[in-house]
């Protein structure tokens, strides 16, 4: 059973059930947040097959629209964007954590180093939604 | 052990990619994925979306929104196996399949990218 060697256990350890994440909330959400990685996989996985579509000509990328249109793949997208939402907010969210910035003595609140993350989220997607729909 | 880690590189791709992905993939999986096959935005036509993905622009922002969350998921679904199922005994398989999945999605976003004509 010990062959796990990438770090040695030193003496006794209390051994975690494989499903240690259910136990409480705060831990099922650090195992979603970390499955949403799947989710950011799918959706490139998405973008290069359309990219494959374009590069077939437009009635390739005409068929390949109706891929988009099947049901499963519409549920299949509603969820990947829940989960490519709560990376996003919690990605957001860690970057106070991450960076303790001092001013004047004092450490800057939160909310002023999240804050810019989610301005230049909304900035960055109205970009994106302009050169895409701008026609 | 004299073997530098790659850990550091790894990680740096897995930050960069989070950024990307937390910015980007919501507006387009939102746009692509829902808007445009549901009707409730006038998808553009062809040639359009082939002027914007076809400019040079348009093709590195392509390159960079493809690859980077790819290492990504590489990294953080390597450890979302590690702690969560703790299947720590096929850590070098775990690992092929992650960053060898990621490197090979990396080589084939490159050649459509290059392709598109």
């Amino acid at each position: 059973m010990l062959r796990y060697t990438e770090y040695p256990p030193k003496g006794y350890r209390v051994r975690m059930s494989t499903y240690w994440w259910t136990a409480r909330w705060a831990y099922l959400k650090f195992i979603l947040r970390e499955i949403s990685s799947v989710f950011v996989a799918w959706f490139i996985l998405e973008t290069l097959l359309e990219i494959h579509a374009l590069i077939g000509g437009p009635a390739a990328y005409a068929d390949f629209q109706g891929f988009f249109q099947q049901p499963i793949v519409i549920v299949l997208n509603v969820i990947t964007l829940f989960f490519v939402l709560f990376h996003a907010v919690t990605w957001f969210n860690l970057a106070p954590k991450a960076m303790a910035i001092r001013l004047g003595g004092k450490r800057l609140p939160p909310a002023a180093i999240a804050g810019p993350n989610y301005v230049a989220w909304v900035v960055v997607s109205a970009v994106v939604a302009w050169l895409v729909l701008r026609g | 052990m004299n073997k530098r880690s790659n850990e550091p590189f790894l990680w740096l791709l897995f930050s960069a990619g989070g950024v990307i992905a937390a910015l980007l993939i919501p507006i387009q999986l939102f746009l692509f994925g829902l808007a445009f096959p549901l009707g409730w935005i006038h998808a553009p036509s062809y040639d359009q979306i082939l002027a914007l993905a076809r400019s040079p622009l348009g093709r590195v922002y392509l390159l960079i929104f493809c690859i980077l969350p790819l290492f990504h998921w590489a990294h953080r679904f390597r450890y979302t196996l590690y702690d969560g199922l703790q299947i720590k005994h096929l850590n070098e398989l775990v690992n092929t399949v992650c960053y060898g999945g990621a490197t090979v999605g990396a080589v084939a976003a490159a050649y459509l990218i290059w392709r598109i004509p």
